[in-house]
């Protein structure tokens, strides 16, 4: 008889199976997380190499690199998760730059306790839209916290990107006569962790715009508009993109209330809580400024873009130097839209 | 948005500013006072300001829950939390408004306080129901609107006998503070009011009818929507051209004369009127807030900590008292936009977006930088 035996090891458990902090110790456990949790799910040559880092091939042109750091509550709403927000949010931060998203790399904090089966279901969901991006996720890192020290999880992304020659995208390249484009609807994904976190729900569901807009930049960039500055108005909305960019151009900025798009059911939920759409968060739109010349040629070919229906021309870059964002209401006056102060919170009255 | 944005209508707005400056008598100028924060903030917001005649003034009231709090009732509130260690439970304005010691109740949560931001009363009863081993404490504050749920939540929690569940109360009466700035001595000069509207919806229209008979200012009650407030200008407008003074109602869809009885009367259940209570602005005015009455006694949780009320002096430089009486406008404090900024606010009035500081500031104050 022979002695030979094979070594049995216990597949993890992803329908009960918990964290436990041996998974970032770096032993056995960890090496079986990480194959087959993570390098399952991300499958590509990079990371086949299981090294320490990502051996990438030489690349011509301007490097872009860009890292955000992912801790959302809840961690499942509706239109997404952590995970495809994790992928989606440093592929904008790479597209805003003009780039194109070449690869990720993953940095995960887990906390003791967590499910398997969420983290398997945040996994595929990064898997998925690294996929549907075109862009791999070629190295990693995972570490565990003892339980009541983290979140459930917290996903850091870096992503790497390339700019083609031609291409300077820049806050400070806003020039008095711009025309301000912004690519649809304000305030969906706020809203919809909003409204999820404080148990409001509404007639219709609010879904979260979270994607990849690298896609609706390539065909804004190959139309030839003369684009001077693009960014996502995640955080603070976007009041506080255009006043970054105001800040850094040293111009003023004029909004026409009208023109701006808002779901309806956002609208509501807005109105319903005391808050501004303007300052809520986005994860799958882009404010444009371009030439006055070019904006309509642009707006036409953001339109045409699945990213892109509902975009609109919503103002002009004036001279100001002071740096004002001022938008005409719906109603005919003028007011300022003014940076963020703190977090917005609901009125009492 | 349906019910909402008929009331923000650009055509409809200009030709109510279109029949204002027709109405408007060159000869005078009309000073109208917004009692209510709400209104404060719809007008910057919207930037009514830029359909009004330069003849139309508006002079903004006290009517903004947080800033008429004084430095003292929010230090009690600190005291609450960070010495007898309650879960302090608040609405959300209320976290930033500055106290002594350079505190506020964000910063004592930071520092380790349990301070809780919540939307209504009943999260607060919630907290109380799930955390028996803990005293919870509400910062009950603002006017007629936010009482009748303070009243709803005591009520609850005596039929519930939920004994670690109580108020700091801080309930104010907007008839009083109308009183109150009309009989400043050498206050401002007032030709009318702008009446509250969710206030209204409470209490009715009865209960200005005083200021109409008494003090020949004609108020009308007016929702919160842009169009509301322009309509109601014009009605005070023609008013005031007529010498007529009477409580007119452009908020008939919410507001009647007798106002809700049911609210008014579970009030009445349960809370009765403070001799005398201090405004930051207006200082010590009689029977011009609530406390609880004797019955319900257990549940106020100034006696039951022993937390006592300390008056503190307002910042020296800070112009929130004569800004909340209307007698001077944001702009004409020293340290308006320079100390005092909504993100680092000495005064009450910067705080909430309802202040009158903090409105001018968030959306008004390109006006007078650009001249």
């Amino acid at each position: 008889m022979s002695t030979k035996r094979t070594a049995y090891v216990r597949p993890l458990d992803l329908k009960q199976g918990r964290i436990e902090m041996s998974h970032g110790a770096g032993g056995r456990a960890m090496a079986q997380l990480i194959g087959d949790l993570f390098a399952a799910a991300f499958d590509n040559p990079f990371l086949a190499q299981g090294n320490d880092g990502a051996l990438l091939p030489p690349t011509s042109g301007r490097l872009v690199l860009t890292c955000d750091a992912h801790v959302v509550s809840p961690l499942f709403f509706a239109g997404g998760d952590i995970g495809c927000l994790s992928v989606h949010g440093t592929v904008n931060d790479l597209a805003m730059m003009g780039a194109q998203p070449l690869y990720l790399a993953a940095s995960f904090i887990l906390e003791e306790g967590f499910p398997l089966a969420d983290l398997k279901r945040i996994v595929e969901s990064m898997a998925h839209a690294a996929r549907e991006a075109g862009v791999p996720i070629v190295t990693g890192d995972t570490k565990v916290v003892e339980r009541g020290k983290g979140d459930g999880v917290f996903i850091t992304t870096t992503g790497v990107g390339v700019v083609r020659e031609g291409i300077t995208l820049s806050g400070d390249l806003a020039r008095p006569g711009d025309k301000v484009l912004l690519s649809g609807t304000l305030g969906d994904h706020g809203m919809a962790i909003l409204s999820q976190r404080e148990g409001l729900s509404f007639d219709a569901p609010i879904v979260s715009d979270t994607a990849a807009l690298h896609g609706l930049v390539a065909a804004m960039l190959d139309c030839g508009a003369d684009l001077h500055v693009l960014r996502d108005p995640t955080r603070g909305g976007l009041a506080t993109t255009l006043n970054e960019i105001a800040q850094q151009s040293h111009v003023g900025i004029s909004l026409m209330e009208a023109a701006i798009p808002v779901n309806p059911v956002v609208a509501a939920a807005c109105e319903f809580l005391g808050l501004d759409p303007l300052y809520i968060a986005n994860e799958g739109k882009l404010v444009a400024i371009c030439a006055g010349q070019d904006a309509e040629r642009l707006l036409a070919v953001m339109r045409a873009h699945p990213q892109g229906g509902r975009a609109a021309i919503i103002g002009a870059v004036i001279e100001d130097a002071l740096g004002f964002v001022q938008m005409t209401t719906r109603l005919g006056g003028r007011r300022i839209v003014d940076w963020l102060t703190g977090e917005q919170l609901p009125r009492i009255c | 948005m349906k019910y909402v944005d008929e009331f923000r209508d650009g055509d409809l707005a200009k030709n109510i500013a279109r029949k204002i400056a027709l109405a408007a008598n060159t000869n005078r100028t009309y000073r109208l006072m917004e009692f209510c924060g709400g209104h404060t903030h719809a007008i910057s917001r919207y930037g009514i300001a830029d359909l009004l005649p330069a003849n139309v003034r508006m002079i903004h009231g006290p009517g903004c829950p947080v800033c008429v709090l004084p430095i003292g009732r929010v230090d009690q509130a600190i005291r609450l939390a960070r010495e007898q260690g309650v879960i302090l439970c608040t609405y959300a304005d209320t976290m930033r408004v500055p106290a002594s010691n350079n505190l506020t109740l964000m910063r004592a949560k930071a520092d380790g306080a349990d301070v809780r931001m919540i939307y209504s009363t009943q999260d607060a009863l919630k907290i109380a129901r799930d955390n028996p081993e803990r005293e919870v404490v509400f910062f009950a504050i603002g006017f007629e609107t936010t009482t009748p749920p303070t009243a709803v939540a005591i009520k609850q929690a005596a039929a519930e006998g939920l004994k670690n569940f109580s108020i700091l109360c801080n309930h104010v009466l907007t008839p009083a503070a109308m009183h109150a700035i009309l009989n400043v001595e050498g206050g401002v000069k007032l030709d009318g009011f702008v009446g509250p509207a969710h206030v209204s919806t409470v209490i009715g229209s009865q209960p200005y009818e005083v200021f109409a008979s008494d003090y020949h200012k004609p108020v009308v009650i007016a929702g919160f929507e842009p169009l509301d407030v322009m309509q109601s200008i014009l009605m005070l407008v023609r008013q005031i051209n007529d010498g007529r003074a009477a409580v007119e109602n452009e908020f008939t869809r919410a507001v009647t004369r007798e106002g809700n009885r049911k609210a008014q009367s579970l009030v009445g259940e349960i809370l009765e009127l403070r001799e005398t209570f201090e405004w930051r602005g207006l200082g010590t005015v009689p029977n011009s807030a609530l406390r609880l009455r004797p019955g319900y006694a257990a549940f106020d949780a100034e006696p039951r900590f022993g937390v006592e009320y300390v008056a503190v002096p307002d910042h020296k430089a800070c112009e929130c008292g004569a800004i909340l009486r209307g007698e001077k406008r944001p702009q004409e404090c020293k340290i308006f936009g320079t100390v005092c900024t909504p993100q680092n606010p000495v005064g009450s009035c910067m705080v909430s977006s309802e202040g009158a500081c903090a409105a001018h500031y968030t959306y008004g104050r390109f006006r007078e930088e650009v001249q």
